[in-house]
Formats: structure tokens, C-alpha cells, sequence
């Protein structure tokens, strides 16, 4: 702390101070407005991350209700692990492909760009059908999420992940039809980047729920 | 649990049909009559003054921070009114229902009563009051011309009212919960409130969930991105390191609020067993997860208080704020610390000793930087030249008060007190004396404080000094009693009592009520006669307090853009700096001013939203089915609408800037000692 923490300020004398030769300035005359968009990348992050403190909140709640069969069917009853490789086979796919979206943006290749988009998307709905065959089948033998609190959090973990899914789908599907309208323009740029982050996050929450609800399932 | 079975559902209106209007409470009748007489002789006068296009056009659709802000503390002061009914209501019911009687509130009103008042208090009063505050003052103090997301900003405002709308609605069609204001499963689940008031609270909260979420992330990334040049993060005024720190928490904590209230809606609406008794559910988890969401809450809503407290003291004590740097670590340690202590609220849950001791400890650890900052204010009074305006009487009060509820709160982290302490009126004194010692006072000091800024003339003193002498006894009449029952062990949430020994300490709590009920009276009269006599009171320096941060620099009330030029920052205390080395405002040379166009589309995604919460509250299912196939539709037509900017041209700008500058001219020609420009 210093001496002036402590003291009463009085206005000092008009005096000049200089600043590399140049006299002190308390405004930016020659200022240049935040190029567009300037902030939406951190926005998206935190976004992301609250995202992620969901997921989160469902791991936890899966961490503790998971292992409450109520006399009900457990995961090695009810999981197919072959069925579910596919599955994670195509939402990984998925992320390459976005990626190669991602690349074909960056060379300027509209077209390019527009056809990964729309392999990506097949790949998630392919994802998605798998992932309701899955539910259908769980539902139909008396596995639903009304089971039992290991299959209610299960359904909602698993569920809420197919949720965002299908949300990206339509976002995606959106983002082609605009990139149709106005072409590969900055703003069209920033979404379609938004959209690759917030796919592969969805591809490492996807990680996160194999590896902690089916692979350790099948351990219990 | 409930008097009225539950309803059969229908096609066409679900749940609803005319019973759920409730004409067999007359207190709700005479209330719906006088909102209604009330509601509708507004509406006529706006429409007999032609003020519906200015609404809309210049308030509802505007993406300028300011307004927004303005529009928020206008919905904390409406729902505040409703909350202090529900308080004063419980406060004579208490204090009337001994030797026999059952007072006058039936006990399913009561129960609703009092979960309103928390809800309410909380959610629709402290949240707004707090985010309007911060998006008010924080652009204006890093010297921004908007929020990074403006438009984001006026759909989050209108998220939060329509879910103030969708709680009030419960007021007069069907009934709100009768859980107590965290709706505790099992209680809140289906077998046991199978009625629309859990759903009314679950939906309202979604909805303003989604707009705090958002304006939480807007602040934080505004404040890292928009800070004027030369503004490092230790040259940030303490309120906005105060405000980082809040929105920090709410995007850290109201995803768990969201995900816990989720999980509950599905064992109200699909079946499944998160909370429930059997199949293996667990209501412990419940509180677990709402308790991660509701201790940082209460930091979120004090921490913003805390930086105006230290403006406040900093600025009418003439001297720099006292050990800046112990502050913002204060800040960060309190923020992180809030995360670690959520398991307090419920040591007699049976966690065991262990782990009881780590939450009892990490609690009182928490006074420290509390404490720490204490000290720093009243270092930053010590030989300062102290006016005691109405902002730092606030503050005063504020230091003897919250000290008193501080010291309780330590008192209850010890969890063998907190046994005997545990759900009692002691508690209801504690978080009462904190809550209102520290947020209510603070957002006083900062509505007396920040008033001439957002409307260019001060508030009235009188009526002020008047409203503050009614309500700091008033609590403490109000509230001590309650700590002495507690230590008797009275408990909360009760109707009736047996004990007629009692009745005299619900009698002096019922009187202090009556004094903030006159406080808050003041307080509305304070508004009605400054704006009312606002030539006498009027403040055209920008800078009536001899103001120390970048908002006091410029005009009251703002130009829309804030800054015809961004300043740049040597010192903290920025604008003390600029007056104490005498700078230069520049009067030529302005530029076009790069600015985000006003929308409809809150307003319309926000009604969406109200319309498919109160459907799903019903179980009107096709109402919500389309409701949320419209809200996805309009928000993918908004995102075709590229055109969301202007420019407001430089002869405008100059325009604005020349009649300020006239008017700066004609102060110091009166004035020719003035201080400051």
C-alpha cells in the first residue's frame, strides 16, 4: 500500500504531462470501431462451457443414480456394445468430415464447404437413428426411463446428447441454405465456425458418455 | 396435500378450465380487482397519450444497455412491491394467529404465500435489481458504447419478465407452489403436489433461467473485450471487477439450476425416478445439486453490492478506494469459495462429521476476504472528508447491518449449532439481515448513487432520509425478534402457534414490517417528487458527485453511443485522473459511430416462451407443441436478418456534442471555480 491510500487528494496544478514526446491523451481521436463479430468467439466459448457444466450436472447425477437398478435391468442386461461402436464410428466421422468443411472454408471453396456440411449431416442423422433404434428398444422390453433411476438418468444423460445433436442438425441445415443465399461472407464464416466447435464438443461429451455409461457399464 | 383433486385433462385446454380461477378466495378476488381497475386505467392512459409507438419503438425493441438496464430495476421495483405483499401478508398472519385462531390465511394460501415471497424476492426482485445495476453501469465505466451482444441483451431482459409474467399469472389462475421457494422433492414431486403450482415454478424459473444465463455471458465477455484502451484488468473500477466476478458465477452456476430443475420437470412429466421415494431415486441429490446453484446465487447477488459499496465510500470520502488490490483478491477468493460451501445449507442431512467439518470450515474461511473488505472501506473513511449523501448513509447502514448478519452466519457454518439452529426463525433473521443489509441497501445506495447519471436530475434528500430512517430500524425491528425465537426455537414456515408467550415477538416483528412497508413508501414518494420537481433537482455537470470512474465523464443522461470519442486510460479512477491533470474534451474531429440496430425479436421470442410455459404448465399440449416449433422458426428468421447495424453520422454526433459542450460552457461561466469539465 502506499502513502496515497491514506491521504486526501487535492487537485494537483495544471500541469502538461508528455507521453514519448507526444502530450498525455485521455481520448482516442483516431479510433477504429471493433471489426464485427469481435467478441463472438469468447461468447461461443463460455457458452460452450456452461454447456458443458450441464453435461456435467447429468454425469454426476448418472455417477450417483446409475448404479440404483430398483430390482430393474442393469447395463450388461441391456447394452449391445457392437451397436454402439457403430454409433460413436459415426458421430466421429462426423467431426472429420466437419473439419474437412472447416478446411474447404478456408481455401474459399463454397461448394466444397456446403457438400462437407451436408456429409457431416448425414453422419449425425445416421448417429441419431442408431441412437432411437437404441431408445425404441429399451422402451419395448420394459427398459424405459421410468424403470428405475439408473435408466432415468441414463435416458436424460444419453437423451440431452441426442438433444444437442439434433439441434446441430438444424443448425447445420440452416447454415446451408445461408450460405447459399449470401456465400462464404465474414458473418457466415464466424457461424459456420461456431458450429464446428460446438459439433466437436458434442463429440467430446460423446467420448465422455461411451466411455463412462457404456464402457464402465459393461465393467460393473 | 391438496384441497382440489387434480383435474382431468382435456384436448383443447388441458388442465385449464374455470375452477382453476380461484373465486373462493376473496383476498385474491379483491387483489385480481384492483390489479385489473389498475392494470387497465394504464392502459387506457397510454393509449389516450399515443405512448404505445415510444414504448415500443424507443424502450421494448431498444438494444441500448442503458434502457434495458432502466427497464430492469423498473421490473425488480414491480415484483418487489408483489414480494413485500406476500411478506407483510405472512407477517400478520404470524402475529394474529395464537390462543385458537387460525388468522386469516388458509393454510394452502399461506404455503403459497411464503414460496412466493422467496421465489419472488430472489428470482424476480435481487436478479433484475442486480443485472440492471450492472448493465447500466459496467459499459459506461470500461468506456464501451454497448454490451458485446446487444441484442442478446434485450431478449435476456425479456426472458427474465416473462417469467416474472408467468408467476404473477399463478396468482390468479390455478396456484403457485407450496413447497418453500427451493421446492424440495419429495414434496415438490408429483405424488405429493400433483397441481400446476410446482409447474408454474419449475417453467417461470426456465424461462428466466435462459435470459440470466445468457446476459451473464454477454457481461463477462463485454468486460474481458470492450474495455476502453490502456484499461489493464487491475485499472478496473472495483464495481466492474465486482460485476466479472458475478457474471462469472451465474454462467458457472445457473447451468446446474437448469439441469436440476430439468430433472425434476421429468419426474413431474415423463415418470422418471430422479426424486422420487422408490425405483431407486434420491431426493438428497435434489438438494445437492440446487444447493450448488444456491450458494454462489447469493454471492452473485451480493458481490455487484460490494463494488458499489466501494464506490460509494470512495467517492464520498474524496479519497482513493483503501488497498484496490486486497479488493478485487477479496472478490476472486469469495467467488471461488462460494463454490466449496453449498453443503452448509443441510449438515443435518447426515453427510457425517468429515464432511460436515470441511463445509463448516471452507464457510468461515469465507468472512475473511468478507471481513477484509470491511476493513477496507472503513480504512478508505479513515481521515477522508466524508459527505453523508443518501448513497453513503446507505452504506453505513449497510456496514453495521450486514456485519451483525455476517457474524450469525459464522455462527450457523459451526454445524453442532447449526443442529439446534437448523430451520429456524434464527436462520430466516440471518439471510434476511444479509439480504437486506447488504443487497437491498446496496442497490438504495446505488439507485440514489446512479439515478442522476440514467436521468440527469438527483433524487429528492428529504423523502430519502425519510425512507432510510423508516426502513434500517424498521428491519431491525422486524428481524430481531426473529433471532430470538430461532434461539428459542421457533421454526419457519409455520401458520399457527400454540405458545401464546410468543405472540408479543410476532407482534413487534409485524410493527417493524409496517416501518419498511412506510420506507418503501417514502421510497415511491422520493421517485414522485423528484421527477416531479426535476428542474430544482436537475445535475447538467454529468458529474454530480464529484464522481471518480469514466461514467461521471460524460453527460447525464448518456448520448445513446456514451462516448463521442473512447477514452484512454492512464490511472484507475480514470475520470479523477482526467480532472486532476486537467484534460481536454475534443470538440472536433468527430466520426461516424458504429451501432447496433433495435429489434422486435426479444420481445417476440420472449412471448413465445410465455405462451409455451404457461401450455406446458397446463398440459395444453398443442399449445406448446406450436409455441416451440414458432420459437424455433423465429429464432432461425431472425438469423437471416443481416442487417443489425448503423452508423449514426458524424454531423449528429458533432450536433449532440456541441449542445453538451454549450452547456459545460454555461456551467463554468456560472460556476467559475467548478472543478472538472
Amino acid at each position: 500500500m502506499t502513502t496515497s491510500d491514506w491521504a486526501i487528494e487535492v487537485p494537483d496544478a495544471p500541469h502538461t504531462e508528455e507521453v514519448d514526446g507526444q502530450p498525455i491523451r485521455f481520448y482516442d481521436v483516431e479510433e477504429h470501431a471493433h471489426p464485427e463479430g469481435y467478441s463472438t468467439m469468447l461468447g461461443f466459448w463460455i457458452y460452450l462451457m456452461s454447456d458443458c457444466l450441464i453435461f456435467a450436472i447429468l454425469f454426476a447425477t448418472y455417477g450417483v443414480l446409475g448404479g440404483n437398478y430398483a430390482a430393474g435391468p442393469g447395463p450388461q442386461d441391456l447394452f449391445e456394445l457392437p451397436l454402439i461402436a457403430l454409433n460413436t464410428a459415426m458421430l466421429l466421422f462426423s467431426s472429420i468430415t466437419y473439419g474437412f468443411a472447416m478446411l474447404s472454408m478456408q481455401a474459399n471453396r463454397l461448394r466444397a464447404t456446403q457438400g462437407w456440411l451436408a456429409v457431416t449431416g448425414l453422419f449425425g442423422l445416421a448417429f441419431l437413428g442408431i441412437e432411437l433404434y437404441e431408445f425404441q428398444h429399451l422402451i419395448h422390453i420394459g427398459a424405459g426411463p421410468q424403470r428405475s433411476a439408473f435408466l432415468s438418468s441414463f435416458f436424460t444423460l444419453v437423451g440431452t446428447h441426442g438433444l444437442h445433436v439434433t439441434f446441430g442438425l438444424v443448425w447445420l441445415v440452416t447454415l446451408i441454405v445461408q450460405l447459399n443465399k449470401r456465400g462464404l461472407i465474414p458473418a457466415n464464416q464466424r457461424r459456420v465456425a461456431c458450429l464446428s466447435m460446438f459439433w466437436h464438443f458434442l463429440d467430446v461429451v460423446w467420448i465422455g458418455v461411451f466411455t463412462v455409461v457404456y464402457l464402465m457399464g459393461m465393467l460393473r | 396435500m391438496t384441497p382440489h383433486p387434480a383435474p382431468e385433462v382435456g384436448p383443447i385446454l388441458g388442465r385449464l378450465s374455470l375452477e382453476a380461477i380461484p373465486l373462493h378466495e376473496p383476498i385474491l378476488v379483491a387483489t385480481f380487482g384492483a390489479v385489473a381497475v389498475g392494470g387497465l386505467a394504464m392502459l387506457a392512459l397510454l393509449t389516450k397519450f399515443r405512448l404505445w409507438g415510444y414504448l415500443w419503438n424507443e424502450w421494448f425493441t431498444s438494444v441500448d444497455h442503458k434502457k434495458i438496464g432502466i427497464m430492469y430495476m423498473v421490473l425488480g421495483l414491480v415484483m418487489f412491491l408483489r414480494g413485500f405483499a406476500d411478506a407483510i401478508m405472512m407477517r400478520i398472519q404470524q402475529a394474529i394467529a395464537f390462543g385458537g385462531s387460525e388468522g386469516y390465511l388458509n393454510a394452502h394460501h399461506y404455503d403459497q404465500v411464503f414460496t412466493a415471497h422467496g421465489v419472488i424476492m430472489i428470482f424476480f426482485v435481487a436478479m433484475p435489481f442486480v443485472t440492471g445495476l450492472m448493465n447500466y453501469v459496467v459499459p459506461l465505466q470500461i468506456g464501451a458504447r454497448d454490451v458485446s451482444f446487444p441484442f442478446l441483451n434485450n431478449f435476456s431482459f425479456w426472458m427474465t419478465t416473462a417469467g416474472a409474467v408467468l408467476v404473477m399469472a399463478s396468482l390468479f389462475i390455478g396456484e403457485f407452489a407450496q413447497t418453500g421457494w427451493l421446492a424440495y422433492p419429495p414434496l415438490s414431486g408429483i405424488a405429493y403436489s400433483p397441481n400446476v403450482g410446482v409447474d408454474y415454478y419449475l417453467w417461470s424459473l426456465q424461462v428466466a433461467g435462459v435470459g440470466t444465463t445468457l446476459s451473464g455471458i454477454n457481461l463477462i465477455v463485454t468486460i474481458l473485450k470492450l474495455r476502453a484502451p490502456g484499461m489493464g484488468l487491475m485499472k478496473m473500477p472495483i464495481f466492474t471487477w465486482t460485476s466479472l466476478c458475478t457474471n462469472i458465477l451465474i454462467v458457472a452456476s445457473f447451468p446446474v439450476l437448469t439441469a436440476v430443475l430439468t430433472l425434476l420437470t421429468l419426474d413431474r412429466y415423463v415418470g422418471t425416478n430422479f426424486f422420487t421415494n422408490d425405483f431407486g431415486g434420491s431426493a438428497m441429490m435434489y438438494v445437492n445439486l440446487i444447493w450448488i446453484w444456491g450458494h454462489p446465487e447469493v454471492y452473485i447477488l451480493i458481490l455487484p453490492l460490494f463494488g458499489v459499496f466501494s464506490e460509494v465510500t470512495s467517492t464520498f470520502s474524496g479519497k482513493r478506494l483503501f488497498g484496490y488490490t486486497s479488493m478485487v483478491y477479496a472478490t476472486i477468493v469469495i467467488m471461488i469459495l462460494s463454490y466449496l460451501v453449498w453443503l452448509h445449507h443441510f449438515f443435518t442431512m447426515g453427510s457425517g462429521a468429515s464432511v460436515n467439518s470441511f463445509f463448516g470450515i471452507t464457510t468461515m474461511i469465507i468472512s475473511i476476504p468478507t471481513g477484509a473488505k470491511l476493513f477496507n472501506w472503513l480504512f478508505t473513511m479513515y481521515r477522508g472528508r466524508i459527505r453523508y449523501e443518501l448513497p453513503m448513509m446507505w452504506t453505513v447502514a449497510f456496514m453495521l447491518t450486514f456485519t451483525v448478519g455476517g457474524m450469525t452466519g459464522v455462527l450457523l457454518a459451526v454445524p453442532p449449532a447449526d443442529f439446534v439452529l437448523h430451520n429456524s426463525l434464527f436462520l430466516i433473521a440471518h439471510f434476511h439481515n444479509v439480504i437486506i443489509g447488504g443487497v437491498l441497501f446496496g442497490l438504495f445506495a446505488a439507485i440514489n448513487f446512479w439515478w442522476p447519471k440514467a436521468f440527469g436530475f438527483k433524487l429528492n434528500t428529504f423523502w430519502g432520509k425519510v425512507s432510510f430512517w423508516c426502513w434500517v430500524p424498521g428491519f431491525w425491528v422486524a428481524f430481531t425478534p426473529l433471532y430470538v425465537m430461532g434461539l428459542m426455537g421457533v421454526t419457519r414456515r409455520m401458520r399457527v402457534f400454540d405458545d401464546p408467550d410468543l405472540q408479543i415477538w410476532f407482534v413487534i416483528a409485524a410493527i417493524g414490517a409496517v416501518m419498511i412497508a412506510a420506507g418503501i413508501g417514502a421510497m415511491l414518494v422520493q421517485f414522485a417528487v423528484s421527477i416531479w420537481k426535476r428542474e430544482e433537482l436537475r445535475d447538467e455537470s454529468g458529474d454530480p458527485w464529484n464522481g471518480r470512474t469514466l461514467e461521471w465523464a460524460t453527460s447525464s443522461p448518456p448520448p445513446e453511443y456514451n462516448f463521442a470519442f473512447t477514452p484512454m486510460i492512464h490511472d484507475l479512477d480514470a475520470w479523477h485522473d482526467m480532472k486532476n491533470r486537467h484534460h481536454d474534451r475534443p470538440i472536433t474531429g468527430y466520426r461516424d459511430i458504429h451501432m447496433p440496430r433495435s429489434t422486435g425479436t426479444g420481445v417476440i421470442l420472449a412471448g413465445i416462451s410465455l405462451v409455451m410455459g404457461f401450455a406446458l404448465v397446463w398440459h395444453i399440449w398443442w399449445l406448446a407443441a406450436l409455441s416451440f416449433v414458432s420459437l424455433i422458426g423465429y429464432a432461425i428468421y431472425h438469423t437471416f436478418n443481416y442487417d443489425r447495424d448503423f452508423h449514426i453520422p458524424a454531423a449528429r454526433v458533432a450536433e449532440v456534442e456541441e449542445a453538451r459542450s454549450r452547456q459545460l460552457d454555461a456551467l463554468r461561466a456560472a460556476e467559475p471555480q467548478a472543478a472538472g469539465a
